[in-house]
């Protein structure tokens, strides 16, 4: 094996993951870093043209208020998200974005993102929240502002950050990070005084409903593997609501967008039998008083009446597309120009972010205006931006905080220095693509201000770096060291390949932590079973062998999932009751609990004991 | 559907540092076979069928063929992407074509200027709330807020 060359980056603030997080932030950061005269950097796993989430593109902006034509307040907002997450967020964080996220919107607008405009020269509303836009190349143009922002020479592309690093004389402040390059063999050791974590959140943790070629069509980008909790995990930092995960009801087998079928072509989810399932549950919401009684109807709940009516027999389940484009023609009256235009925003949606969607449909040969299409539920996903609130437990903006929500800087963990953006915040749910660039840029510049007050060199500690580097190429070696036990192939008797650590995992996880394939239900036996295997699992990563540095990634990813994983279990373990039904159901405390749980749970890893903890925080209310 | 490389097409990028595939792929997947001078998905099961390989292939040699467990044969889909905007063909497994172009781009590529026509920043403004741009972008006087 080849020895890796190390290279080491000095910096004032490192942001991790160039998504629209981390474009934020580097888009903020550099403005008020020019002012200090401070180095941004960059670091990405692959190239920022195209990465994160909105790599594919997007067809909705589903977070703008619109307050420069009173369409909506931030209030509004903190009331409906409050609402959709069953009462529980950070309403300072909430408050903070929807404040802030108009003029992200605006700026894309600027910069040449193209956006539907209804005749007024409003943009075109799909839904109270959401506009929108042309947006295939939205990543493009974000990317391209934050690399003007930053320099391209303070990017640095195809870089796996898989550490971070603490200050010798300090364990609760950060100093660094260290991570690989997936093109040559080298290692590079970042040294900062402000870290912002705004990579992204944990898919595949658990096992997919395709499990063959079909493994990466999920429904979030199959890149996010939760690289944003693990690095935030390990280096002490508390995290919150690490079991809100997300569950969400999309077209079958191409994971296509519902929202605009739903919102602005008012299509209607029927059971086989032709029943409306919102209305034939209609009763069902009356157990999950008060969120049960309000509108809209929060997401769990519409998921919750779905599960129902699928264990009473009546699937499979129908987003009535065909009914609803013929009353669209109809209102239309038919007029071809029209017929055309409709036809063209429905396929748009598709094209524009999930590809796959489309080419099933003309796979299948399916015709929506003459055909309805399956809906089912997804696998569970846990990230902080879009209808669930798993991240990092921040300090909240000064002007707006409680205090038991402030400790100094907007968006900093609770280790100093530390930073969080987009899925890596927790609590602070419906941020979505804007939000999240929105959250980067508060988060850079906070970090500026903080290193304004911190100005001391980052310190981080010599022999912690070594004894990582030593780590990280640790599966290569396992693979030099086993590959002769075979002649040929993937099974060896000392070894599993990355591959075959991820299976595992979501086997466990989809099994014991209320998968999809588990109906999403479990209990405390059941969970406790499930940490077992978890722990043995951990023990046989690190024989995992990696043959090139590919393999070493994908090797790393795991470890991202592990711990995403772990946490998550323990979170909903901790939490004994049913907050989210439709998300997943503890069977031993299938109740809603306001009394005992209106509250957040926060958890504490300690790498060094190896140990968590996990404590309730109080839900402050921002607004009546 | 995962991508698939028509070796009559790619060339390998010769004249780049790598593939154009390689380069932009968000997963790591698209890869030169050195010995071959062309470039293949090395991990199918990870696509995410995003076609930014399929969008920037200088040779249009990258195309998709769904997902063996889950899709059809049959049908095609791809794009042609402008500086302005892109066009989908949709071919249907019973042949039926339908063709759409949608803008991408309201501005010449490369013209952003994150920071053209803001004022200076200004270290007094670092501990409020503001954020840059604010004055030009936000669409209202003044930036809300709630007491605590």
């Amino acid at each position: 094996m080849v020895t890796p060359e190390t290279e080491v980056v000095d910096c004032d603030i490192l942001i991790c993951g160039g998504g629209m997080a981390g474009c934020g932030a580097a888009h903020e950061a550099a403005y008020w870093a020019k002012a200090k005269g401070l180095r941004v950097v960059l670091a990405e796993k692959a190239a920022i043209e195209r990465s994160g989430a909105v790599a594919m593109g997007l067809s909705a902006i589903n977070c703008y208020m619109g307050m420069k034509w009173g369409e909506n307040q931030p209030e509004d907002f903190v009331r409906y998200v409050r609402q959709d997450l069953m009462g529980l967020s950070r309403e300072d964080l909430v408050y903070d974005i929807a404040r802030h996220v108009d003029s992200t919107v605006h700026m894309f607008e600027e910069w040449g993102l193209p956006f539907f405009k209804t005749p007024e020269g409003r943009y075109k509303r799909e839904g109270r929240w959401q506009v929108m836009i042309h947006g295939e190349s939205y990543k493009p143009i974000v990317a391209e502002a934050a690399k003007k922002a930053l320099g391209e020479q303070n990017i640095y592309e195809r870089i796996f950050i898989s550490h971070l690093l603490l200050d010798k004389d300090d364990p609760g402040r950060v100093a660094g990070a260290v991570g690989f390059s997936v093109r040559d063999p080298k290692i590079y050791v970042f040294k900062a005084k402000a870290v912002i974590c705004a990579a992204g959140g944990a898919t595949q943790v658990f096992r997919p409903h395709a499990v063959g070629e079909g493994l990466g069509r999920i429904w979030y980008a199959p890149w996010n593997t939760g690289s944003v909790y693990k690095l935030m995990i390990t280096a002490g930092a508390e995290m919150t609501q690490m079991e809100h995960r997300l569950v969400v009801a999309r077209f079958k087998d191409g994971y296509g967008p519902v929202g605009m079928w739903f919102l602005l072509f008012k299509a209607v989810l029927k059971n086989a039998y032709g029943e409306e399932v919102e209305k034939k549950w209609a009763d069902l919401l009356q157990e999950w008083l008060p969120y049960g009684g309000g509108k809209p109807i929060p997401t769990p709940l519409r998921n919750h009446q779905m599960i129902r009516d699928h264990l009473a027999g009546n699937g499979p389940h129908y987003l009535r597309t065909d009914q609803a484009l013929q009353a669209m023609f109809a209102q239309v009256q038919n007029d071809p120009k029209k017929l055309r235009e409709i036809e063209s925003e429905a396929w748009e949606d598709f094209l524009d972010m999930t590809m796959s969607q489309a080419l099933l449909w003309a796979s299948d040969n399916v015709d929506p205006a003459k055909m309805p299409s399956e809906v089912v539920l997804t696998e569970p996903y846990l990230m902080g931006s879009h209808a669930s609130g798993t991240g990092a437990w921040v300090s909240g903006p000064e002007d707006i905080a409680p205090k038991e929500y402030f400790w100094g800087y907007n968006r900093m963990t609770t280790v100093r220095g530390l930073f969080a953006a987009g899925d890596g915040v927790g609590g602070s749910a419906h941020k979505f693509s804007s939000g999240s660039y929105t959250e980067g840029r508060l988060a850079g510049k906070a970090a500026v201000a903080y290193i304004g007050d911190n100005p001391q060199a980052a310190a981080p500690e010599p022999d912690r770096i070594e004894e990582i580097k030593k780590t990280l190429f640790a599966p290569l070696e396992v693979y030099e060291k086993t590959r002769a036990l075979v002649t040929r192939g993937e099974v060896n008797p000392e070894a599993i390949n990355p591959k075959q650590a991820l299976l595992r995992l979501q086997k466990i996880m989809d099994e014991y932590c209320a998968g999809q394939g588990a109906g999403y239900i479990t209990n405390a036996p059941t969970l406790k079973r499930g940490l077992e295997l978890l722990h043995v699992l951990r023990e046989d990563l690190s024989h995992m062998a990696a043959a090139d540095l590919h393999d070493l990634l994908r090797a790393w990813e795991v470890w991202d999932r592990y711990y995403c994983a772990e946490a998550h279990v323990r979170h909903v373990l901790f939490r004994e009751e049913t907050r989210w039904p439709g998300y997943y159901y503890r069977g031993d405390f299938p109740k809603l609990d306001d009394a005992n749980w209106k509250c957040f749970s926060v958890s504490r890893f300690d790498a060094d004991k190896n140990e968590w903890a996990v404590v309730k925080k109080p839900y402050v209310a921002l607004l009546p | 559907m995962p991508t698939f490389v028509n070796p009559n097409k790619c060339d390998g990028c010769q004249a780049l540092d790598r593939p154009a595939c390689m380069y932009i792929c968000p997963n790591d997947l698209m890869l030169l076979d050195k010995a071959l001078g062309k470039a293949y998905n090395q991990e199918p099961d990870q696509c995410w069928e995003c076609y930014s390989c399929v969008k920037t292939c200088p040779q249009t040699a990258i195309e998709m063929r769904g997902y063996a467990d889950v899709v059809p044969l049959g049908a095609r889909l791809a794009p042609l992407r402008g500086t302005d905007s892109i066009i989908w063909t949709v071919k249907f497994r019973n042949n039926e074509t339908k063709r759409f172009r949608y803008p991408i781009r309201t501005t010449p590529w490369g013209s952003i200027e994150p920071f053209h026509g803001l004022v200076e920043p200004n270290i007094a403004e670092l501990k409020n709330s503001s954020l840059c741009g604010q004055e030009k972008f936000l669409g209202v006087d003044k930036l809300p807020v709630i007491a605590p």
